[in-house]
């Protein structure tokens, strides 16, 4: 039994967590963060929750705090955004090569300077390699969702890594849509009973965390950690069917909307998808064959399973709401390219950057994509491989 | 000792014995070593309460010298140190000399 609610994408991402009732939240609930933290400690104050709140004096010690907690043997999550997350990046390392299954909702958010906490994928961007799992969610309904998932997928014996939930800020945060709840007890039985592995606080097996790794053993762990990236998206899909079974609501590594006979096609995470959706079937209407691929695992990316739904298309443009200064692509563009490399037949690729520090993405850069898409697709010809959008000149 | 292939490690590097730094013994770090002077000693145990290691020896109650296995030459218990009448009982020289 489903309850229908309108709700902001805070909200909700509050609320799963709510529902999943873990055992320690360390956080530092003030701006780059948005009101997910805040709306969270009003159910702890209220006793909604029996979780250990502890409230700190910056994301560095949130996430230390989270770290610490997760060692000890407790499910832990937190929720940051833009320059919070920055300030987190010494100890995101250190929760992934310890396999700590914490989970972090990212609100994401612009960095600075100039100061800016507007949607943008700069943060998550700028995370992309720290070992992180990273699930991408286009609006409220998948960042309440994609929490409710973390939790299995963080906490499977096989993975035992920490996952980061992405939203859009503002669009997704700070908006108010109609989502599904699931029941309290659904979710419970869903998550299940936090199961340990090498707490700390066992005192009659004594564990040390964070040892010197010198020259002689850091790479096998490295080597590792990579294998355990490679058995996630399984772990995901297979969670993902368990999901449905409660929610009726399917999910995969990533979605893909009228691709499959598509001879054009954008890339595109988050609320952007949405709108690009709305434009594709306009040029579907028209007769054009449009459509769209959205990445929702970005770490690990499935680069197999990705290439193999994009190689048909005769042209792609992958839209990218970061920059990687200096590099020659944005971020997504460059993952999407990787994915294609080993084909012979394969699309031709152009990227954008667009929405940077929350620029409106509208449907006009939609079709301002798949109009030169149906111009390349034709002539073969590309005028810029590479472009802002959205930019004043 | 036979090195472990990634596939044997430990997830997370989590080492599950304890008091395993026995095993590492990080003297070799030392640049500066400190020297115990018997006669100024009152046995107040001060260095044996700050020393950041293991590494000042204790018999019956009683301050008997370093452990040079693990002591890194920090200088902690030299500072502590009261000694007696101003004199110290440990004093920390250059290593090599
Ligand atoms: S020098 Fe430092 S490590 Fe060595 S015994 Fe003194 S306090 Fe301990
Ligand atoms: S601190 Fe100095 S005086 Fe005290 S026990 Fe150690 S060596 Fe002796």
């Amino acid at each position: 039994m489903s309850k229908v609610v309108a709700v902001t994408g805070n909200e909700a991402v509050a609320n799963a967590l709510r529902q999943v009732n873990p055992d320690v939240s360390s956080a530092y609930p003030i701006t780059p963060a948005t009101d997910i933290m805040q709306r969270f400690t009003s159910f702890v104050s209220n006793g909604q929750v029996k979780t250990e709140m502890i409230l700190v004096e910056s994301e560095h010690s949130a996430m230390s705090g989270c770290v610490g907690a997760s060692a000890a043997g407790g499910r832990v999550m937190t929720a940051t955004s833009s320059q919070g997350l920055a300030l987190m990046w010494e100890e995101l390392f250190i929760a992934s090569g310890s396999r700590l299954p914490i989970v972090m909702a990212l609100v994401n958010r612009a960095l600075s300077a100039p100061l800016n906490i507007h949607g943008d994928h700069s943060d998550g961007m700028g995370a992309r390699d720290c070992g992180w799992i990273q699930l991408w969610s286009e609006n409220a309904q998948e960042a309440y969702d994609n929490t409710i998932q973390a939790f299995r997928i963080a906490e499977h014996m096989d993975i035992r890594l920490p996952v980061m939930v992405c939203l859009d800020g503002f669009i997704i945060s700070h908006s108010i849509e109609r989502i599904e709840y699931l029941e309290d007890e659904e979710v419970k039985n869903f998550v299940g009973e936090f199961q340990l592995l090498n707490p700390l606080l066992d005192i009659e097996h004594p564990v040390s965390y964070g040892p010197l790794i010198l020259p002689d053993y850091y790479m096998e762990y490295r080597r590792a950690h990579a294998e355990v990236m490679s058995k996630v998206p399984n772990v995901v899909v297979d969670i993902a069917k368990d999901f449905e079974k409660i929610s009726g609501r399917k999910y995969g590594l990533f979605e893909t909307y009228r691709l499959d006979d598509a001879e054009i096609g954008v890339v595109i995470l988050n609320s952007a998808a949405g709108t690009s959706k709305d434009v594709i079937d306009e040029f579907r209407d028209r007769g054009i064959k449009a459509g769209l691929l959205k990445p929702r695992v970005f770490r690990p990316f499935p680069y197999e399973e990705i290439g193999n739904s994009l190689k048909h298309l005769k042209a792609v443009c992958v839209l990218d709401r970061a920059d990687a200064f200096g590099a020659s692509y944005g971020p997504l563009f460059a993952d999407i390219a990787a994915s294609l490399y080993p084909y012979k037949e394969k699309p031709v690729l152009t990227n954008k950057i667009y929405g940077l520090g929350g620029r409106d993405y509208l449907p006009e850069h939609a079709e301002l994509a798949l109009n030169e898409l149906v111009e390349i697709a034709k002539t073969g010809k590309v005028k810029t491989f590479r472009e802002y959008i959205g930019v004043r000149e | 000792m036979k090195l472990k292939g990634w596939k044997k490690v430990n997830p997370g590097a989590v080492v599950t014995e304890g008091g395993s730094a026995l095993e590492f013994k990080t003297g070799s770090w030392r640049a500066f070593k400190p020297k115990f002077i018997e006669e100024n000693c009152i046995q107040c145990l001060f260095c044996w309460v700050f020393c950041p290691d293991m590494a000042v020896k204790v018999k019956d109650g009683k301050m008997v010298g370093f452990n040079y296995d693990y002591c890194k030459g920090c200088g902690i218990c030299a500072l502590e140190c009261p000694g007696k009448k101003g004199n110290k009982a440990i004093v920390m020289e250059e290593e090599g000399k």
